[in-house]
């Protein structure tokens, strides 16, 4: 039972002369955007420069939008090999914020912004706060973490855009943001669909959802099934929207999906998406699965050409129930990496490999990862073998040693673990590419 | 003199039958066992055990996918009048050394204790000079039979 009834909502467009645009109209606009970024990267940047030129292309030979297979791609490890500020397109003082995200091994990946980019993104996602129903008498409480992570900002920057009253809670201490909400009265909620879940249920417990005003809750960081969002709408009695967005192409608000629930409306005046066969890097048709690939096309500190997201969607081009015309994703059926997200964080089990060899040893111990939703809430643990590097008979070392992984784990990660000591020999060998994590949570 | 004894040590994940097959595994290759701890935590047990060849023992482990350590551990004769144990035990502490665990056993004669210390020397020169006596390796790993 959510709070409005598609019957009685009342669809609002903050920006229609994009958002209802002609297909036309858009390619033209994208084209135009296209051409301009291919020319600023290749003169200001100078990993695109080369790559253009190994590749034969010049800004000249981008017209428009169906030039774009030309361009060379970029993958998180390019981001890697130019951190932090090597990709930048304007000069380092012009950089307003930075924004992180995990990486892959020890050092995050980050994202810079000029003013304008900030602004961009801000505007994006009260496009998605304007598509969820909100305007600027809401008072949104976002408990998405404040940070290098980009949940928190972006939220904020969109409730700012749209002049809604922002409640910057964070994550975490699930009593504190209950009062918080029963007392300042607000009437939508951002925050991960596992956290909407469980702070849900703490406010059936507590008895405090007639109490409360929420009306709206604006999820993501991490993917949610049709039947998590019933059960969050149905709890607390409120439309749930899905928002999608990553830090390398800005943050949230990249797309979101409208009350009819039919896919994540993409911001393509901004971000120029491309649905790819992985292993042909060909166009897919719309509704085919393929690796979703973004370029920025008005970024101005950190502009991407053709980035591969790894998340694998598909796109629909056609206008939507609610009047948008801008192209629809679909919820994502899975990554062409093993990347896990726990409790919103990214984690890479490259990362675990990386911080289980820094504690010394010549080769790190074998592990396993195994991912579980308990109680609506993500837990990782981490398997590690007690090999003859690592055995002490003794119990209080062994207990130490996996205190020191899990003190090591959460600083690498940026999440919690648990540590679970098992026999040498116990993890599968597997000739070829191991199987790292297994994932029970079904998503 | 020896001043430690190979001891067998055994990381068990609690999953059911492991002791089984580790005590069935020892017993079809003849390998005996004098003394037997099992520490347990929540996510796994230590095994502990003086066994009658301690590398035969990890070897016939080995085979069956267990991994088994050696640890050198100090072994000691209590004789069984009641205190003897309190005796030692305070010699040890006044000599002001660590011990990490210990655990016993009798065999009919007379009983022993083993300990796990990071002064194994220091420990020996207490319990000898306290009267007891320290066992050498090749004793102890038949101290459970008739001799």
């Amino acid at each position: 039972m959510a709070a409005v009834v598609l019957e009685n909502w009342v669809e609002r467009i903050r920006n229609p002369e994009i958002e209802c645009m002609s297909r036309d109209e858009m390619a033209a606009l994208q084209s135009k955007r296209l051409a301009n970024v291919v020319n600023r990267v290749y003169h200001n940047v100078d990993f695109y420069h080369k790559k253009m030129k190994a590749l034969g292309v010049e800004p000249g030979d981008i017209k428009g939008i169906e030039d774009i297979d030309k361009l060379p791609f970029t993958t998180k490890e390019d981001l890697r090999d130019n951190y932090p500020f090597g990709l930048l397109a304007i000069p380092r003082k012009d950089v307003v914020r930075v924004q992180g995200t995990s990486g892959t091994t020890g050092k995050l990946t980050l994202a810079s912004y000029s003013q304008k980019d900030v602004d961009v993104w801000g505007e994006c996602v009260a496009r998605c706060l304007t598509m969820a129903g909100l305007n600027e008498e809401d008072i949104i409480h976002i408990c998405y973490g404040y940070g290098l992570f980009t949940g928190g900002i972006g939220l904020d920057f969109g409730a700012r855009a749209l002049g809604a009253t922002a409640i910057p809670m964070s994550a975490g201490n699930t009593a504190r943001q209950m009062m918080c909400m029963e007392d300042f009265g607000a009437t939508a909620i951002a925050c991960t669909p596992s956290y909407a879940l469980h702070l849900a249920e703490s406010l059936q417990e507590a008895g405090l959802i007639e109490q409360l005003h929420i009306k709206t809750g604006i999820h993501g960081a991490e993917p949610w099934t049709e039947e998590m969002r019933r059960k969050i709408e149905s709890i607390l009695h409120i439309n749930c929207f899905d928002i999608y967005g990553l830090c390398e192409i800005t943050g949230p608000g990249v797309a979101q999906d409208c009350i009819h629930h039919a896919g994540l409306h993409i911001n393509a005046d901004y971000f120029y998406p491309e649905i790819l066969n992985p292993a042909t890097n060909k166009m897919c048709a719309d509704k085919e699965t393929g690796e979703l690939v973004f370029t920025t096309l008005a970024k101005e500190a950190m502009p991407l050409l053709r980035y591969r997201t790894k998340d694998l969607t598909s796109i629909d081009h056609s206008t939507c129930r609610c009047g948008r015309t801008t192209p629809r994703i679909s919820q994502f059926t899975g990554r062409t990496d093993d990347m896990k997200v726990i409790r919103g964080v990214n984690v890479f089990p490259t990362q675990v490999e990386t911080a289980l060899l820094s504690m010394g040893g010549a080769v790190a111990p074998h592990y396993l990862m195994i991912v579980e939703r308990k109680d609506n809430m993500d837990i990782l643990t981490v398997m590690v073998e007690v090999d003859e590097s690592l055995f002490s008979d003794e119990i209080r070392k062994l207990d130490a040693l996996k205190n020191k992984i899990g003190a090591v784990l959460k600083q690498a990660l940026g999440v919690s673990v648990r540590v679970k000591l098992v026999e040498p020999k116990t993890i599968q060998r597997s000739e070829g590419k191991a199987v790292r994590v297994i994932d029970k949570r079904g998503l | 003199m020896g001043i430690t004894i190979q001891q067998l040590s055994v990381f068990l994940e609690n999953r059911e039958g492991r002791l089984d097959e580790v005590l069935a595994a020892l017993a079809s290759n003849d390998v005996n066992i004098v003394a037997l701890s099992l520490a347990d935590t929540s996510d796994y047990g230590m095994l502990r055990m003086i066994v009658s060849n301690p590398n035969k023992g990890r070897a016939v482990l080995k085979e069956i996918g267990i991994t088994a350590m050696l640890t050198d551990v100090v072994a000691f004769r209590v004789p069984h009048a009641t205190g003897s144990l309190s005796k030692a035990m305070h010699q040890i502490v006044e000599g002001d050394v660590n011990i990490e665990y210990m655990y016993a056993f009798a065999n009919g004669v007379d009983a022993s204790a083993v300990l796990k210390t990071d002064d194994p020397a220091r420990v020996a020169d207490i319990l000898r000079g306290s009267g007891f006596d320290v066992w050498e390796a090749a004793e102890a790993y038949v101290s459970n039979l008739d001799l």
